[in-house]
């Protein structure tokens, strides 16, 4: 037997492990286990009398090894490392069993949750006796930052980060930054002019000297870990030198080639095959569209180059590929909104008539394609009747199921514009709950009420152009079910919009992919605690800004910018941060060189010595995920802190109730 | 007759198939030098002892008993107790004794299946009346006795504990030679407890001249099924070689022939399961299939890797060969009681 002397605690948290899970007995029948010196269970071993209680154990009873029962290590690992260490025992000699996560809150059944508790004792207690001393290790952080989309979560990030005198490499996918911000004609409820706001920040950023503005760029591949990243972007061609080009923006005007704008203009306008987003732009270089673009198709035209006084038109223009070292990265990725044609009973792209809320926003835009005017899908006439219907594509089993949270929000800021602009039309709201919950929301609700906007309680079935009534003929029909009346009715107007929810980018996951990180069942990136930890991921060094983590409307995404952007800073400005010895490590001795580790590193940390015929691992780059460990056939690898020894005392101890008649022990001679 | 008595050699063949003997006799020359070491103690297959002449030895008589075979029937057992008894250095010799070797497949089905196969299902067996062996059975003049024929095939040191294991189906001769070298001249043995003697440290790749590149599996071959390439590690071509995965000491013999070597110097220190192992290993190689991975969902996924194993035909003899008996896999399943109960 083992000489280690462990110490095992029990924690009640409260009723949360307590109400399920016999503590007591646990901690009495821990008591009895090998090496088992002290076992004790109290109220919440988090709190500072809990671990006086460990501390004081370790030095009056020389304990070498500590057993915490408790929570989740996610939550308080680092606590109780922390004890041991104030008692002057190494903090890698603590073993966490989680039995409320894992069993109190998975169970209603006591004496199931009780037997299990007692099962991932004994397997932490068996475990822990195999530990050994590791210790932390720095690690450099890398003061530039990275921070990927350039919405309005993605500008806040890198001005705060910029502003306090780091370098940021901004990354844009699109010609422009602005994100949807941009598109948008007033923000709710203060209506503001969206890009009145937006503007001088993304002006800010254009003239900012620590901000390295990539845009029409794409991040492909990063590689390294918290504080030593590689970022490989591929800079695409605009087929326009920034260095000569002033933005002057004649060849947009001589460009012969009109093609629907999809992106910005939501498909409601027109842009030319060399074009810039918007007038604001930044960065001001126009980018050409190389699939409209009648040289790139034909061979013919050249209008452009021919009238650029700069000669800043490079037809001969390559993608770049770009190496960015950076030391911490943002994700402000942004959102899609939800594309109603998988609704085909609302009719939209049927009916022309049926809009979208993003073409309403820039149908209602003084900037926009109508100039402002509010008309139906013919460019001329105005409507008389309009009806705004939320939740489209959200709180629906069929689709999403979450709330997107600005709906019913822009929607309210819809009826108030329309009467606004057509004092005479009469708007009509179909919703399910009106949710009007940041500050000044309801008063901006109640102020929409008294405008005269009817709000009608109740999910729309169906839009149609199939009059059945008198007064139907030529006009949409809405057939909705008026759940505070509980009747069917009908509704012609003039037009529809469809308040679109929001939802993560079509390739949210491949972007996860690249940046290691996770994506909830909705394509949201997950971030490390839903409450205390809402920017920061579980990969070190990556964190998340804005709609990308979740529906939200611009305070919220401006305040995680922000919130982001702090915590970048104070990992740079504490120059080293130390990280989890947690590494694998390749034994000389016994590799044999046979090589089927070597592409396996997600790291790259695995590099082959072609003299000596042996595979090792750069403990600097290791991010120890064990895929090396569990390949090598002749286990020459070894990962620390989860040995084969370690794995397998904690499976053989949570499996302490089935011996004899299961036993996996290395000799299996019993 | 010499002033100082000899040490006392044993040797005994169990469940194999009697090539761990022919390569002792391998050695050659040597074998005088044994015979000048040693007394021979028991030794069916060279001189005539009968078991009655063991049991009256004292306990610890014989000083070094090479044990080759597997344990399958009660006799195996009940020779393995006896020799443990009598000897002060038992080692498991060969791969039956170290880990259940071809035997040991024989857990995959039951020795009711095993018994059908030989005596009934055999297309060259011709058992009219359909017999099979009995333990006991009764003719005019008494009662015939013959071992029972167990459930699952064993290693020896599932049996009795084992001072030394030395690897090899069989066990090259040179790497006898150099044992027994060894203990005549007294060069200190490792620490006796299932110790590893007769072999290397390292996988057999160590001794493997072929060139080792970056690997990356499309498809499996099976040896006739491809002419590979003499200077390139037969895994990167599709040939699952399990060199990677198995214990030194026979200086890559069929790597070099260009077969691919199936394992037989048994797994690596630490190692708890080689099938397991390799499996992992093996995994961790194989190509998802052609095409771009980016958006192909989960099953689409599961097909193409379906697609790559496919072409890997019987993975539990492939992988498995020569270590089944003693896998972590069998261990789990039958350490204890539950075996004969037929929890399988």
């Amino acid at each position: 037997m083992s000489k280690e002397r462990v110490g095992v605690y029990i924690c009640h948290c409260g009723s949360n492990i307590a109400g399920t899970v016999a503590v007591e007995e646990v901690s009495q029948w821990a008591a009895g286990l090998p090496n088992v010196v002290v076992s004790r269970d109290y109220k919440f071993m988090c709190s500072s009398l809990g671990q006086e209680l460990v501390e004081k154990d370790i030095k009056e009873l020389g304990l070498t090894r500590v057993v915490v029962a408790a929570c989740s290590p996610h939550m308080h690992e680092r606590t109780f490392r922390a004890t041991c260490e104030r008692a002057g025992l190494n903090p890698f000699l603590f073993e966490m069993a989680n039995i409320r996560e894992l069993d109190s809150w998975a169970t209603d059944d006591r004496v199931a949750a009780t037997q299990k508790a007692k099962a991932m004792v004994s397997a932490a207690i068996r475990r822990v006796i195999h530990h050994q001393p590791l210790q932390l290790l720095p690690v450099t952080i890398n003061p530039n930052t990275l921070v990927v989309g350039g919405g309005v979560a993605g500008i806040t990030a890198a001005l705060e980060i910029a502003n306090a005198g780091y370098h940021v490499y901004l990354v844009e996918r699109e010609p422009s930054i602005g994100g949807h911000m941009a598109q948008l004609d007033k923000t709710f409820p203060t209506l503001d002019c969206s890009a009145c706001i937006l503007t001088p920040k993304m002006v800010d950023v254009a003239q900012n000297k620590n901000i390295t503005l990539l845009s029409w760029s794409e991040v492909e591949a990063v590689e390294g870990y918290v504080g030593n990243f590689t970022v490989t972007v591929r800079k695409k061609a605009r087929y326009v030198n920034e260095e000569k080009c002033t933005g002057c923006g004649i060849c947009i005007e001589k460009c012969p080639k009109k093609v629907v704008d999809e992106v910005f203009e939501a498909g409601l306008g027109y842009r030319k095959a060399i074009y810039r987003p918007f007038p604001q732009a930044v960065p001001k270089y126009p980018v050409i569209d190389t699939a409209s673009c009648i040289f790139f198709q034909r061979g013919k035209c050249k209008a452009c180059q021919m009238f650029c006084p700069t000669e800043a038109i490079d037809f001969e223009q390559q993608d770049q590929i770009l190496k960015l070292e950076v030391g911490n990265i943002i994700l402000a990725t942004g959102y899609d909104t939800f594309d109603p044609r998988r609704i085909p009973q609302y009719g939209y792209g049927r009916l022309a008539n049926v809009f979208t809320s993003l073409e309403f926003e820039r149908m209602v835009n003084a900037a926009g394609p109508t100039g402002g005017r509010i008309v139906l899908r013919d460019g001329v006439t105005t409507p008389k009747s309009v009806a705004i219907i939320h939740c489209v594509g959200s709180r629906d089993k069929n689709y999403n199921e979450h709330c997107s949270r600005v709906c019913c929000m822009y929607s309210l800021k819809f009826s108030h514009l329309l009467h606004e602009r057509l004092p005479d039309a009469q708007v009509y709201e179909f919703y399910i709950d009106i949710r009007a919950t940041a500050k000044r929301y309801e008063e901006f609700y109640h102020r929409i009420l008294e405008e005269g906007t009817r709000f009608i309680r109740g999910r729309v079935a169906e839009v149609t152009d199939a009059a059945r009534l008198p007064g139907e003929e030529g006009k949409l029909i809405v057939q909705y079910e008026d759940t505070l009346i509980g009747k069917q009715r009908r509704l012609p107007v003039d037009m529809v919009i469809l308040s679109v929810g929001m939802e993560a980018r079509r390739d949210s996951r491949e972007v996860a992919q690249i940046f290691g990180l996770g994506c909830e069942y909705n394509g949201f990136f997950i971030e490390r605690h839903p409450k205390l930890d809402p920017v920061n991921t579980m990969t070190e060094g990556i964190q998340i800004a804005g709609a990308c983590q979740g529906p939200m409307a611009i305070p919220e995404a401006v305040a995680q910018g922000a919130a982001a952007a702090a915590r970048v800073l104070s990992l740079i400005s504490q120059g080293t941060v130390m990280m989890e010895p947690v590494r694998a490590h390749i034994n000389a001795e016994k590799c044999s060189g046979c090589r089927i580790c070597n592409d396996l590193c997600p790291y790259n940390a695995i590099v082959f010595h072609e003299d000596r015929k042996v595979s090792e691992v750069i403990t600097a780059l290791c991010q120890g995920c064990g895929a090396c460990v569990a390949a090598c056939p002749s286990a020459a690898i070894t990962g620390a802190h989860f040995t084969d020894e370690q794995v397998m005392a904690q499976i053989e101890g949570m499996l302490w109730d089935m011996q004899p008649r299961i036993a996996v022990t290395a000799t299996g001679a019993e | 007759m010499a002033a100082k008595e000899k040490p006392k050699f044993a040797m005994y063949w169990a469940a194999s198939c009697g090539g761990c003997e022919i390569s002792t006799l391998n050695i050659g020359d040597k074998i005088l030098a044994v015979d000048e070491a040693f007394d021979i103690a028991f030794w069916p297959c060279v001189a005539d002892f009968k078991v009655k002449d063991v049991e009256k030895y004292p306990d610890g008589y014989i000083d070094l008993c090479l044990f080759n075979g597997a344990i399958r029937n009660s006799e195996n057992e009940e020779m393995a107790h006896l020799l443990r008894k009598k000897s002060k250095i038992l080692v498991a010799f060969g791969s039956c004794a170290s880990e259940g070797c071809i035997p040991g497949l024989s857990n995959l089905t039951t020795a009711e299946a095993t018994l059908r196969a030989v005596y009934l299902d055999n297309p060259s067996t011709d058992n009219p009346k359909r017999v099979l062996p009995q333990p006991f059975t009764k003719v005019p003049e008494g009662t015939i006795q013959i071992p029972v024929f167990y459930e699952r095939v064993k290693s020896l040191d599932q049996v009795v504990p084992v001072d030394y294991v030395m690897p090899g189906c069989p066990p090259e001769a040179h790497q006898i030679a150099a044992v027994m070298d060894a203990v005549i001249t007294g060069v200190p043995l490792p620490p006796p407890g299932r110790s590893i003697i007769g072999a290397g440290n390292v996988a057999v790749c160590e001794e493997c001249p072929r060139q080792k590149n970056v690997k990356r599996i499309k498809r499996f071959y099976r040896p006739h099924e491809i002419t590979p390439d003499p200077e390139i590690c037969l895994l990167e071509q599709g040939i699952v070689c399990m060199g990677i995965a198995t214990r030194a000491g026979c200086g890559a013999l069929c790597p070099r022939v260009n077969m691919r070597c199936e394992g037989c110097y048994g797994p690596l220190d630490g190692v708890e399961d080689q099938g397991a192992n390799m499996v992992a290993a093996i995994a961790s190689v194989v190509e998802e299939g052609s095409g771009p991975l980016a958006g192909i969902d989960e099953a689409e996924l599961q097909r193409r890797i379906g697609e790559v194993m496919d072409t890997l035909v019987d993975p539990a003899g492939t992988f498995y060969r020569f270590n089944m008996a003693h896998s972590l896999l069998m261990r789990a399943r039958f350490t204890g009681d539950s075996a004969e109960k037929g929890v399988a």
